[in-house]
């Protein structure tokens, strides 16, 4: 189709989600130019978590629209939507590694389960992946429960990239990272942007990552995406709420639930 | 006015749920039936449910076999080997047999499903699967229910041999029988439509723990504190639905 990089990979549009009276996402309106790397930043419990999940279909959202290359997914038909899901690469914000598989078969599981790879070579592929985030072989025939909450992390980044998905969901991903292996991870999500031409959505709490790691970022508050700019913009954006969120100020235009 | 309200809302909620459980339940049979299929799961499911339930479900068999035979010694008095093989096979094979391995399938196995599916919905590793183009209800909800519908009827024919054996074993050494009369009445008192409605039975319990298990275990939400909480209602709701089917399939089978 047109040329790679404006065209936007996903588009979403006023996207409302409510669990019972909580009324989480209220009007999100977003592009994921493709290629791009997208670092979305904001308060604790405001819906980035939410967000990403409606967007990959775990959550079905109550209105709005969301179209993947154009691709309208909201109340798509599962057989539809399956095509789609391979599209996408996803660590969660606790890794959700299955604990009854060995680490490499976590890491191999998308390719044997949903792509047919034969074991061997399944195997290999998770140790490339593994090697990537910087895990050694050893590690490969240990139960989940056994790492650290660092190691099993990376572990579930690795299971994201080990498809080479077209589009990568990062929720936090150098949370309980030490700061060599976060920048270690930060490269290694540069690495799949920018050789890989994957598309990145990043959650993150860490503006020094959010500085290496983005192109774009964009602030959510109360259900909204208050500021939408590219990383460069972030110091002089104009905007008080940014101001206040990479400053780490607890006076301001945002107040957290709790915070007085 | 309250009152009613309560039963309204009590009533509507009861045929909710039952809405639900029905919906999962076709849901899950439908991926039983289409590809793709994951045949070392269903082993690994089998194993867990048959093989591993085998001593407990022994244990319980015997015994129930046993006292039996007591019982109907004591209760019949005058009760010859006939009497007394025949109130044993009748006993186990078309009630105890599959009722007592039923429950105690329940509680081992039912209580495992919810457990282990439950944390895999807490720890969002079913979302996970989800993002892996794998389906939850193919990977894991159907190895369960298959296998259970399959193990079931297995391990009550050994149920059934065992419980068989426990009266057996009074009858020869409390009672003084003689074993071949005895074993002779036991051949003779064997009848199709009992033995086969126990069977069928085992099958149907065997549907309805894995079905309640992983209901609960796919539906808990909250940590913990919520799967402990479906690992309960599976057993106690497990329980329940299989001494109602029990009756039922009772009724189709020998009511005229
Ligand atoms: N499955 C769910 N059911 C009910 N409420 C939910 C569910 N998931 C999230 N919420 C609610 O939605 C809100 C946003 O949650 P979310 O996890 O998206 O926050 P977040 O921005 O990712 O926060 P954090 O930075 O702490 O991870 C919270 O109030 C949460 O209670
Ligand atoms: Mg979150």
């Amino acid at each position: 189709m047109s040329s790679l990089g404006d065209t936007p990979k996903i588009v979403i549009r006023e996207l409302h989600k409510a669990f019972g009276e909580n009324r989480v996402l209220r009007g999100i309106d977003l592009d994921l130019p493709a290629g791009k790397s997208l670092a979305v930043i904001g308060g604790s419990g405001t819906g980035k978590s939410v967000l990403i999940k409606s967007i990959i279909g775990l959550l079905e959202p109550n209105s709005g629209s969301i179209r993947v290359d154009g691709d309208e997914t909201v109340g798509m038909s599962p057989d539809r939507r399956e095509r789609i899901t391979r599209k996408f690469g996803m660590l969660f914000q606790g890794a959700a590694l299955f604990d009854s598989l060995p680490v490499w078969e976590n890491v191999a599981f998308g390719l044997t389960q949903a792509r047919n790879m034969v074991r061997s070579d399944a195997r290999d592929a998770a140790l490339d992946a593994m090697n990537i985030v910087g895990l050694d072989d050893d590690i490969a025939d240990r139960a989940p429960a056994e790492l650290s909450g660092g190691m099993q992390k990376r572990v579930g980044l690795a299971r994201a990239i080990a498809t080479r998905p077209e589009i990568l969901f990062f929720d936090e991903p150098t949370t309980g990272l030490d700061p060599i292996m976060g920048s270690v991870i930060d490269n290694l999500i540069l690495k799949s942007v920018h050789e890989l031409g994957a598309t990145a959505l990043t959650i993150t709490h860490d503006m020094a990552s959010a500085r290496r790691i983005a192109d774009n970022v964009a602030l959510i508050h109360q259900g909204r995406i208050v500021w939408h700019g590219p990383v460069g913009d972030i110091d002089h954006s104009g905007n008080d709420m940014v101001d206040q969120f990479i400053n780490g100020r607890s006076i301001g235009p945002i107040q957290l639930q709790g915070a007085t | 006015m309250g009152f009613l309200a309560s039963i309204g809302r009590g009533t509507i909620s009861i045929f909710a749920t039952i809405g639900y459980i029905t919906a999962f339940a076709a849901i899950s049979l439908s991926h039983c039936v289409r590809p793709p299929f994951y045949p070392r799961l269903i082993l690994h499911q089998i194993i867990e449910i048959g093989y591993y339930s085998l001593p407990v479900v022994g244990l319980t068999a015997i015994f129930t076999g046993a006292v039996l035979a007591l019982q109907s010694f004591s209760g019949f008095g005058f009760a010859g080997e006939a009497t007394i093989a025949n109130v044993v096979v009748w006993g186990i094979t078309r009630e105890l047999g599959p009722v007592l391995a039923g429950l105690m399938v329940a509680g081992r196995i039912g209580a495992a499903m919810a457990a282990e599916i439950g944390t895999m919905r807490v720890t969002e590793q079913i979302d996970a699967l989800t993002t892996l183009s794998t389906n939850p209800y193919k990977y894991l909800i159907a190895p369960r229910l298959i296998a259970a519908i399959a193990t079931l009827p297995l391990l009550v024919l050994i149920a059934d041999v065992i419980g068989v054996l426990g009266g057996f074993l009074v009858s020869i050494y409390d009672f003084g029988f003689n074993p071949t009369t005895y074993l002779k009445s036991t051949w003779d008192s064997i009848d199709a439509p009992g033995f086969i409605s126990g069977l069928v039975k085992a099958a149907v319990f065997g549907f309805v723990v894995a079905l309640m298990g992983t209901y609960h275990g796919y539906h808990s939400k909250g940590g913990a504190q919520g799967v402990g909480q479906a690992t309960t209602n599976a057993v106690v709701s497990a329980s329940i639905l299989l001494l109602l089917f029990n009756f039922i399939i009772t009724a189709m089978f020998f009511a005229t």
